[in-house]
């Protein structure tokens, strides 16, 4: 007979059977995400009675509040929002390099250092960006430049850590023609690392500003400036239609800035290759 | 007969490979007279391993200014190893390199820095900064010499740099891409603006590895024929490693092999044969 069913001779098995450990593994695995939805308090007669709520505070917010006065009130608001985040974004991006540069390993200082530097830096990441922007509006009162604050050094957490590995990564063969020419450490980062690492810094960046533009919209929550204040005030008031306005307004200015730095990525980084 | 590797080794006496060196020198139109005994590059019992893994052991020679020497050898043998040794870029196993009369394991950072200063390292990928205009890549290589933020850029270098950085690239033949980016040019023209960026320090020293590899012929001619002139003209003191035999033996006063781990022949190019380098790679 030359008829064969090929995938039942093959001999081949289609599935490895998991030894022992690892089907532990797994099965503790699933306990832990169980365990977790019942920590978030996960409820499906909430899940199934929700939308009808949903579809009732929609009803009290649409239409949006479109009122000139409130439309020009917001709209500074927004705008402040964006100077906190430009602001911030921008001297964060400029701190994060020489920072960077003693966080990145085998480039301007040793070890010990790196590792100090790395993890300062982990640890300004492991804290919100709302948490910074407590403390600041503690230690240089409410207002936009407790905002500002608190996105720069957001910022530099970020920036910091990913301009170290954009170095880290880039080719050695530049670095080690400058050093056989004699050149100081100092004169070789400058001269072969950073321009080899430039479109990942400009790229890294972008990223920031889009991080800082949408944390820059909630830090008004914490009186740390900006529109988040408009969003809060609206749903204590049960204003919801000014709330709608708010959410609507952070939408369209963030998607707006992602586009704008997707653009932007696009011609610096691929014209630069 | 076919002629071994130690046969070559011994049957060349250290006699040979001087004897060559004052009619080399002298040979070129406006030559300076240099004295053999000057030894640029020493190295003594040099052995590179990378963990367990070694290179190459027991390396010796002795480089007089103004020679110029093929390193041959197959692929993997460890010449652009030696030639890193040599500079110092990455340290010994065991021996030491004495370049321009001072021991490079007892050399200071800054000692170490004021010797590179004085060699021109050509390397096999140009390593150009990609994004840079080609001036400035050149002019960086003054970096050694004159450390500092007036030589990162050739928009604010001084203008002697810049005159330098110029006469170099016309040595090379590219002054009018002076103002391109580095990534925007051919392999060949890359390789030739790297050649410029050794040059521009007016090394005593050039060290290049496979500076032909991505050149056509005629332009890897014309990169032989700078070298050996630079060697012949200035007394600049020329090593290069080349898988061209031709190459090895026209543009060599003198070859060295490496092969399995050591040095293997050691012999004026003008007692060999190109077979005789073929029985390197066998």
């Amino acid at each position: 007979m030359t008829d064969t069913v090929p995938h039942a001779q093959s001999g081949f098995a289609r599935f490895e059977r998991p030894s022992a450990l690892a089907f532990l593994g797994y099965a503790a695995g699933i306990v832990i995400i169980l365990w977790s939805f019942a920590g978030a308090g996960f409820s499906v007669d909430k899940v199934v009675t929700a939308p009808p709520r949903f579809a009732d505070f929609l009803s009290r917010a649409f239409p949006p509040n479109l009122e000139p006065a409130v439309l020009e009130r917001l709209g500074w608001k927004m705008l402040e929002t964006l100077q906190i985040a430009l602001a911030g974004a921008v001297l964060g991006v400029i701190l994060s390099l020489p920072i960077a540069l003693l966080a990145a390993r085998g480039l301007i200082a040793g070890p010990w250092v790196n590792q100090v530097v790395r993890t300062i830096l982990s640890f300004i990441r492991a804290v919100p960006d709302i948490a910074w922007a407590l403390v600041f509006v503690v230690a240089v009162g409410l207002g936009p430049f407790a905002g500002m604050l608190a996105i720069m050094v957001d910022t530099i957490g970020f920036c910091g850590r990913f301009f170290a590995d954009d170095m880290e990564g880039v080719d050695k063969g530049p670095s080690e023609a400058l050093t056989a020419t004699g050149a100081r450490k100092l004169d070789v980062v400058a001269c072969a690392t950073v321009p080899a690492a430039m479109p990942a810094f400009v790229s890294t960046s972008l990223f920031a500003l889009e991080k800082a533009v949408r944390s820059s919209t909630i830090l008004g929550l914490v009186g740390a400036g900006g529109i988040g204040i408009e969003l809060k005030v609206g749903f204590d008031l049960f204003d919801y239609p000014s709330a709608m306005t708010v959410i609507l307004m952070i939408a369209v200015v963030v998607i707006g800035i992602e586009q704008l730095s997707g653009w932007a990525r696009a011609r610096i980084i691929g014209e630069q290759r | 007969m076919p002629v071994t590797h130690s046969s070559i080794t011994s049957s060349v006496s250290d006699q040979d490979v001087i004897d060559r060196r004052p009619s080399a020198v002298s040979a070129g139109s406006g030559a300076q007279s240099v004295p053999v005994s000057v030894c640029d590059i020493e190295a003594q019992g040099v052995a590179k391993r990378f963990g367990d893994t070694p290179i190459f052991s027991d390396v010796s020679f002795r480089l007089a200014r103004g020679e110029t020497v093929a390193l041959v050898g197959a692929n993997g043998t460890g010449k652009s190893t030696l030639l890193r040794c040599l500079m110092g870029l990455i340290p010994v196993s065991e021996g030491d390199v004495v370049l321009l009369n001072q021991p490079v394991s007892k050399a200071s950072v800054s000692e170490l820095r004021g010797l590179r200063s004085q060699i021109g390292l050509v390397s096999q990928k140009h390593n150009l900064v990609p994004r840079l205009a080609v001036l400035t890549n050149v002019i960086q290589g003054l970096l050694g010499q004159q450390p500092g933020l007036r030589h990162w850029s050739h928009v604010w270098a001084p203008e002697a740099s810049r005159e330098a950085a110029k006469t170099a690239l016309e040595k090379v033949g590219l002054s009018h891409l002076a103002l391109r980016r580095a990534d925007r040019l051919s392999g060949g023209q890359s390789q030739r603006v790297a050649i410029a960026r050794a040059l521009i320090t007016q090394p005593k020293i050039l060290i290049a590895d496979e500076p032909c590899a991505s050149l056509d012929p005629a332009a890897g001619e014309d990169v032989m024929e700078l070298f050996f002139q630079l060697a012949r003209e200035q007394g600049v003191t020329v090593v290069f490693t080349s898988h061209n035999v031709d190459h090895a033996l026209r543009y060599g006063d003198r070859v060295l092999g490496l092969a399995d781990g050591a040095m293997k022949l050691d012999a004026t190019a003008a007692s060999l044969s190109p077979s005789d380098l073929r029985g390197l790679y066998d």
